[in-house]
């Protein structure tokens, strides 16, 4: 026992150790995303672009002071009364100054509340749901929404495939995947003048496997399309299971489908998936664009993704609104983030409307010999 | 419904519910002998799944091969938990046993998150399983024509071993009275060993053929299908392997035909796994197949 006692005291000095040795001031950024269960792989993205833009920029001036930036991480587990414990635990635990995340709308839905009521700005990369910064002063975001990437995807069923008839699936346990699928069959309907555009709305759960049963309707319904936005994995799955029943329909996607994972789990059956996401590698929007992609190459070893360049994004925002503050007080750069206007990313310029929420254009990309290929940029 | 989509629901039923049984007979067997919930059942299953998986892209072994390995490395960690959680707790209350379980099944897949990292893998694809079969307008994967076979040869197999040979006669001595076994000079460890090592090797069997029918890891995979599996063999009358089997059938039965005829319910589809078992405790705690028993205290 006395001596588990004296280890851990020289643990803890060690651990106190570099604070005594550098007196540097810090400001904490509150990385809040999914690193384990079913969102593991974009949570993982998205702290990727978040270290890079960290290793490149690690301190940042504010009222005369150098402040070290310091990332505390706390896993939400893609759960979401974890994302809440998750989210209570850096505003309290940790005291962070910002936070940055989640991957997963529902993720940061579940925090928001926490995150507004301690009066600590949030960061949204890549949640796309409406309602993330919706009634939330203190939630921002540097990517569009889904009432713009649903009308993109239904306009590229319409348009480009000559689609009438869609089948939905949904993961109903996911605030992104249903408000995308709701914002799809909207725009779908009124493309095509037919109320009965839309077939069928079938559901599966976070973490279902077999979807065997759901896709056998599919079979017997015949739609020209099938828009399933969900998680990467369960999406690779149905996509795959489709193919095995014999069912040849094009699938489209969201951005969530943009991770490494869909193509690994789905291989061969996933090529020719259609999704939107929000940048690629080839089209620099920005000045910044280039640093990214060569840097993250450097880094990494591969291309990034479109979700890592948001967390890159968000990372520098933080940044950007700690300078037009000058201050590291929380209040103060969420007033700063508010006031964001022509802010230059990497994957464009941002600039936030009365709900904290950019404009920015979306990139459709297909799966082709095992990658993401660009197709086309789409507008607002 | 269109008769070729009833057929096509019929076998996609057959096909989940074959690999529920299949992980249902290992659950059920170590309850059989040691009346133990074996909780930490469905992370053997994750941990037979990664080592098939190591053992295929790091390793570089043929699959039948990273199988093999897989199937006996888990049948030794199989062995080697009981040793260190269970064996210590034997002569505690069951609760403590059980609670020891409980933690045993997060400490591996904490563990799992540790080693393995939380980002899904993916196994590569073997032509032998992932073939698609057409049976007229019914098409399945060869993996799943294979499951039902597995399920039906280990259930042969265990029925042989427990009612015939002597290991499976000291097994159910054990079963009914450890102490009188004990008194018999029957090895009580090494039948309970021998139990956890087959049990093991049946969750890593079922691992593997999980992930050739859906291919992707995580270390929180064994989490649904252990419950899905316990539910199957309460269903069945845990205890009782040729009710693991039907349980198995019966759940992956109802949960596809669910979908199928009640579209609307599918969000619910787990908890209606959980509501059957809730039914089946208050109407039939016993299972189907099993035998109602006095319980000693």
């Amino acid at each position: 026992m006395r001596k588990f006692a004296a280890l851990l005291a020289l643990l803890l000095l060690l651990a106190a150790l570099p604070g005594a040795a550098f007196a540097q001031k810090t400001v904490k950024f509150g990385v809040f995303e999914p690193l384990t269960g079913a969102n593991a792989a974009g949570g993982a993205e998205e702290l990727d672009g978040i270290r890079l833009a960290q290793s490149l920029y690690p301190t940042v001036k504010a009222g005369g002071v150098e402040y070290k930036i310091e990332l505390a991480i706390a896993d939400n587990k893609s759960d979401k009364v974890e994302a809440a414990n998750a989210g209570q635990n850096l505003v309290d635990r940790e005291k962070v100054q910002v936070v940055l995340g989640s991957w997963g709308s529902g993720l940061s839905m579940a925090a928001g509340p926490i995150f507004r009521d301690a009066k600590v700005p949030a960061i949204g990369l890549s949640c796309t749901n409406p309602l993330v910064t919706k009634d939330n002063d203190y939630y921002f975001r540097v990517c569009f929404l889904d009432p713009f990437q649903g009308t993109v995807m239904s306009t590229y069923a319409f348009n480009n495939l000559k689609a009438k008839k869609a089948v939905l699936i949904r993961e109903v346990s996911n605030d992104y995947s249903v408000g995308l699928a709701k914002f799809f069959a909207d725009n779908f309907v009124k493309l095509t003048g037919d109320k009965g555009a839309v077939l069928a709305t079938l559901n599966y759960n976070t973490g279902d496997q077999d979807f065997s049963a759901q896709l056998t309707q599919v079979k017997g319904l015949k739609p020209d399309v099938i828009f399933a936005p969900g998680n990467y994995t369960e999406s690779a799955l149905i996509v795959k299971q489709a193919r095995e029943l014999g069912i040849k329909t094009p699938f489209l996607g969201g951005d969530t489908w943009e991770i490494a994972e869909f193509i690994n789990v789905g291989k061969a059956a996933v090529e020719g998936a259609v999704m939107s996401t929000f940048f690629d590698n080839d089209a620099p929007l920005t000045k910044l664009s280039k640093v990214f992609v060569t840097e993250y190459q450097k880094k990494y070893g591969k291309l990034p993704s479109g979700t890592a360049v948001l967390g890159f994004d968000g990372y520098l925002l933080a940044i950007d609104a700690i300078k037009r503050a000058n201050s590291v007080d929380p209040v103060k750069i969420r007033d700063a983030l508010a006031k964001t206007k022509g802010f230059e990313g990497a994957s464009g310029v941002v600039t936030l409307d009365e709900n904290g929420d950019p404009i920015k254009s979306a990139v459709i990309k297909e799966v082709k010999g095992g990658k993401f290929v660009f197709k086309t940029t789409v507008n607002p | 419904m269109d008769r070729s989509l009833l057929f096509q629901q019929l076998a996609n039923a057959l096909s989940l519910g074959s690999l529920y049984a299949l992980i249902a007979i290992g659950y059920t067997m170590v309850y059989g002998i040691l009346r133990l919930i074996n909780f930490a059942h469905g992370d053997v299953f994750m941990l037979g799944a990664y080592i098939a998986f190591y053992a295929v892209s790091a390793a570089a072994m043929p699959w039948w091969a990273a199988f093999a390995v897989a199937i006996g490395l888990t049948g030794l960690f199989g062995i080697g938990l009981e040793r260190v959680a269970y064996r210590p707790l034997r002569d505690s209350p069951k609760i403590s046993i059980m609670i020891s379980a409980i933690g045993a099944s997060f400490l591996i897949e904490n563990l799992g998150v540790v080693v393995f990292g939380g980002r899904p893998k993916s196994f590569a694809s073997i032509p032998l399983f992932d073939t698609v079969v057409h049976f007229g307008s019914v098409s399945v994967l060869s993996v799943s024509l294979f499951i039902p076979v597995f399920t039906g040869l280990i259930l042969a197999v265990l029925l042989w071993i427990v009612g015939r040979t002597k290991t499976g006669m000291a097994m159910r001595a054990v079963s009914t009275d450890v102490d009188a076994a004990r008194l018999m000079a029957i090895d009580v460890n090494r039948v309970i060993s021998f139990t956890f090592g087959v049990g093991s090797l049946l969750a890593a069997l079922g691992g593997i053929m999980w992930t050739m029918k859906y291919p992707q890891l995580n270390p929180l995979m064994g989490v649904m299908p252990g419950l899905k599996c316990f539910i199957a063999a309460v269903i069945g009358g845990i205890g009782n392997i040729a009710g693991a089997v039907l349980g198995g059938l019966l759940l992956g039965f109802i949960e596809i035909m669910v979908v199928a005829f009640l579209p609307q319910l599918t969000g619910y589809r787990d908890a209606l796994a959980f509501v059957l078992l809730i039914v089946v405790l208050m109407a039939k705690p016993s299972g189907l197949l099993g035998k109602r028993q006095a319980v000693k205290v």
